[in-house]
């Protein structure tokens, strides 16, 4: 049944404040979710003022000050700083998006910030990500053809890869799967929007010839029908892509081969 | 504890190559109950202060009896279909979830069984 209780070193205390210098100009607060496995303590909300005066205009910005210049065992993961590597992702004001391109001034009030959602924590905001990248090999992401590779690249025509636009922009930010409770529920054997997303980006490859195997390696109620159309995926995805929809053009695939 | 790969856990025993029709189904009678709830619930406002042979005399045409068949037929089958869905959800561990749903189906199965003779019942009378 439901689990009731909750896990160990699930109940969050309250943690320290650093205060912003008395020259500070316009003062933003940033509660953090701290927790360090080594600690053996319960995570607690770590509250940062930041001066927004000498800070970039993204929350991301405000996490490297942070680090940077109050708190250097502050944990994250960023890279590319621009929404393009998907390191960054994180439970921002209550959304699950990418540091990098929300903006400070979008959130009201203070900027509660989160690991993503009901994944394993490694340390402060560092999720456990292996099995989803596992999930992402099970689907094979990568062409499969037996017509021997031509002497230069595999044709496509302009409107079969016009399919592909809204498919291939996807960063593999987790985002989408960690906001969805069927994922949060069930993602031991579901394979959540992102990865499907990504299974569909194959399976709608004009180059690919491993369709029928790869709608066969789908067709399961756990890996593809868990999804229930919650949309959280669509409504939280930073790059504005619509995982709801690319699962629903595998179930009409499936039922179109039927 | 395990020292399984992540991809080994991943693929597990594979899929089930099933869920389809379930899917499928579970939509196709999901449509067909919308007109058969909006006919069943206007009817029982008209007909729910009315006499009893008023009632036996209207649900004895064949078309009306049919329809009352067709939507507890339908109705409990999307049920039974829907609580699968829920089951397989939430419910932990397999064993649980496994009795859950043959306790489920058999009682929606004899509930429906039950309410269609009910019908039938009346409409011959």
């Amino acid at each position: 049944m439901a689990q009731f209780k909750l896990p160990a070193n699930s109940v969050i205390g309250k943690g320290k404040t650093y205060y912003a210098g008395a020259g500070a100009k316009n003062v933003k607060r940033f509660q953090i979710y701290r927790w360090d496995p080594d600690s053996g303590e319960n995570p607690r909300m770590d509250t940062y003022e930041v001066d927004l005066a000498a800070c970039g205009p993204m929350v991301l910005d405000a996490l490297l000050k942070i680090k940077n210049e109050v708190d250097p065992t502050l944990t994250f993961r960023r890279s590319c700083r621009e929404g393009v590597c998907g390191s960054c992702a994180m439970n921002i004001d209550g959304t699950n998006t990418l540091a990098c391109t929300k903006a400070i001034s979008d959130v009201s009030g203070e900027v509660k910030i989160y690991p993503l959602p009901h994944m394993s924590v490694v340390k402060d905001l560092v999720p456990d990500l292996t099995h989803f990248y596992a999930q992402y090999a099970s689907i094979k992401p990568w062409l499969q053809a037996i017509t021997p590779p031509p002497e230069r690249e595999r044709l496509q025509s302009e409107e079969d890869r016009a399919k592909l636009d809204g498919l291939y922009e996807c960063i593999l930010c987790a985002c989408c799967s960690t906001s969805c409770p069927s994922y949060w529920w069930n993602g031991e054997r579901y394979l959540g929007p992102s990865i499907l997303l990504q299974a569909y980006r194959w399976i709608v490859d004009s180059r690919d010839e491993f369709t029928g195997e790869r709608l066969d390696d789908l067709e399961d109620p756990f890996r593809l029908y868990r999804c229930h159309t919650i949309m959280n995926c669509t409504k939280t995805c930073p790059k504005s892509l619509n995982p709801a929809k690319a699962i629903a053009e595998i179930k009409k695939m499936m039922v179109e081969r039927r | 504890m395990s020292i399984r790969t992540p991809l080994a856990h991943v693929r597990g025993l594979g899929t089930a190559k099933d869920g389809t029709h379930h899917w499928w189904v579970q939509r196709v009678t999901s449509i067909i109950l919308v007109p058969l709830v909006l006919w069943f619930a206007f009817s029982m406002l008209r007909y729910s202060r009315v006499e009893h042979e008023v009632f036996q005399h209207w649900l004895s045409n064949p078309y009306r009896a049919g329809a009352m068949v067709a939507l507890l037929a339908t109705a409990f089958y999307h049920a039974s279909l829907g609580m699968q869905v829920i089951y397989e959800d939430y419910v932990r561990p397999e064993g649980a979830k496994f009795i859950a749903l043959l306790v489920t189906q058999f009682v929606l199965f004899l509930l429906g069984a039950i309410s269609i003779v009910a019908v039938l019942k009346i409409a011959l009378a």
